[in-house]
């Protein structure tokens, strides 16, 4: 698929993540357990795993949103749950649901963070904002609401968001979810185009199977809280751990026993 | 034992969420348009109520104490009851009770749909502190409203009284006298306590609104039990606040 993004001006540093043994519960019940990542500056980096298995959870502490019942996430150096480090990494996330203020405009809610943070005049800012519009194909729609904009654009403006901040360390939580097929491959094109151009380190939490094997350069499995495994697309493709096997590639047997289960319940 | 542990956990929270808004106090000129924006809110919005049920409140208390009063032949002091009783009491908790059914439960509604819907997050990883940008504009034009809330509350109950005096026939004491009564035992400290009052019943209805919107977890049905939450909170809290700072102001020179 050709691309028509360019993201040049938000070439920056940018940083690694570490995490050491992380362990999460909530009211009692285990949510992470003990997971250790390591993902290297520049590189797309994965997080797959079933519905509820944590990846979500794990990406709210990297972003500093949760704090760990032990272990830790640095940034580069920096703690990711010591708020002091949002003021040295220019982190950006993507919400799953987007997460645009509903109450201001496609244009406003791109210019929030450096009007917020003065980082320059309003010409300054205007000119920020309509070149992260421009990457994302949304110049008709800044002065739109975002209860105006169909799935695929609130996910498309979240990203431009992201971008206006010139992040240093790119976080996506289930960037595909909601989306029909050709608007995800849009997305995923988007992501590996934008780390291309700015050498951005990307996490991406998906379960979208597609997405991270096609544009991530590495994956983590993570199940019931735990790293199942970890490694290069190429090696999931031919992966013979069964659990793996099985969530990538699902087959759905109608003489599974528990259907069976099923239709006898609906006698 | 649990229900104890709450109650003290949402005091310290509402504490130091009060901290940590002030701490940006001097980013204030800078959110000047969100500022005003709130003052408009809080005060221009809740403005035809307070006047509308100030006037009546202070007609009522004329006419009650004009009916009492006729026994004992004290009708000259109706203006200096009513003048007195909506300066101190009736004119403070008036408006901080409307601006918490007005105003109060529209900001927890906002706050915790914020919070729900991934907002007050986004801000976060913006590194835009909630605190800054969502309580502080609030806090400030909270304080500058109600004052004058307060205020037009006692000019709208002293003229409701005026008008009752004049004309209901039993009671009859034209709007000079009435007036006259009114000014002869007020003292401005009388309206400084009232307005004092409005001021601390202000600042904790906002904090105490924020505060619930900001904690609120869950989904929509979150959102409407975080606004029964923080409305019932608030009543409460201005209530036993009544009489502690009524009892403080009646001792301080």
């Amino acid at each position: 698929m050709s691309t028509a993004y360019t993201a040049s001006p938000f070439v920056g540093k940018t940083f690694g993540v570490t995490v050491s043994h992380l362990n999460k519960k909530y009211g009692g019940v285990p949510v992470l357990r003990d997971v250790s990542l390591d993902v290297k500056p520049g590189e797309i980096f994965a997080l797959m795993g079933p519905s509820g298995s944590g990846k979500s959870v794990l990406l709210r502490h990297i972003a500093g949103l949760e704090r760990a019942t032990s272990g830790e996430i640095r940034i580069g150096e920096f703690d990711a749950a010591d708020p002091d480090t949002r003021n040295k990494v220019h982190l950006a996330l993507v919400f799953q649901a987007g997460a645009l203020f509903n109450s201001l405009s496609v244009y406003d809610n791109l210019a929030l963070y450096p009007r917020e943070q003065r980082l320059c005049p309003e010409s300054g800012i205007r000119e920020r904002v309509m070149h992260a519009l421009n990457i994302l194909s949304l110049e008709k729609a800044a002065r739109k609401f975002p209860s105006e904009l169909s799935g695929g654009m609130k996910k498309r403006v979240a990203i431009a968001r992201a971008l206006v901040m010139e992040p240093e360390l790119m976080l996506y939580d289930e960037p595909t979810s909601e989306l029909d097929p050709v608007m995800s491959a849009t997305i995923s094109e988007i992501i590996a185009t934008l780390r291309e151009q700015t050498a951005v380190t990307t996490i991406v939490v998906t379960h979208d199977r597609s997405l991270a094997l096609g544009i991530a350069d590495r994956i983590a499995i993570i199940m019931d809280g735990q790293i199942k495994a970890t490694g290069k697309p190429d090696e999931f493709k031919q992966t013979k751990d069964p659990a793996i096997s099985n969530f990538l590639n699902p087959v759905i047997d109608l003489k599974n026993p528990r259907f069976k289960q099923l239709e006898n319940s609906h006698e | 034992m649990k229900y104890l542990t709450l109650v003290f956990e949402n005091i310290g929270g509402t504490l130091l969420l009060m901290v940590r808004a002030l701490k940006y106090t001097p980013t204030l000129p800078r959110q000047f348009p969100r500022f005003i924006e709130q003052c408009y809110l809080i005060g221009y919005t809740t403005l035809p109520i307070v006047t509308i049920l100030s006037f009546f409140i202070g007609s009522v208390l004329a006419l009650q104490s004009g009916y009492s009063m006729e026994n004992f032949g004290a009708k000259q002091f109706i203006g200096t009851l009513v003048g007195l009783t909506m300066a101190r009491e009736l004119g403070p908790m008036m408006v901080a009770i409307l601006v918490t059914g007005r105003v109060g439960s529209a900001i927890t509604a906002e706050l915790a749909s914020m919070k729900v819907y991934q907002e007050v997050d986004a801000l976060i990883t913006m590194n835009i502190p909630p605190e800054r940008m969502l309580v502080l504009p609030r806090l400030a034009a909270v304080l500058v409203m109600m004052p004058i809330l307060a205020i037009i509350a006692n000019l709208c109950g002293w003229y409701g009284g005026a008008l009752v005096c004049q004309y209901t026939h039993f009671i009859s004491v034209d709007s000079q006298s009435y007036f006259a009564a009114l000014k002869r035992f007020m003292e401005p400290k009388d309206i400084i306590d009232g307005l004092l009052k409005a001021e601390v019943f202000g600042f904790v209805i906002v904090l105490v609104c924020c505060y619930t919107g900001l904690s609120t977890r869950g989904g929509p049905r979150e959102i409407g039990a975080a606004v029964t939450k923080a409305v019932v909170a608030s009543l409460i809290l201005i209530l036993v606040l009544d009489y502690f700072v009524t009892k403080a102001l009646l001792f301080t020179t």
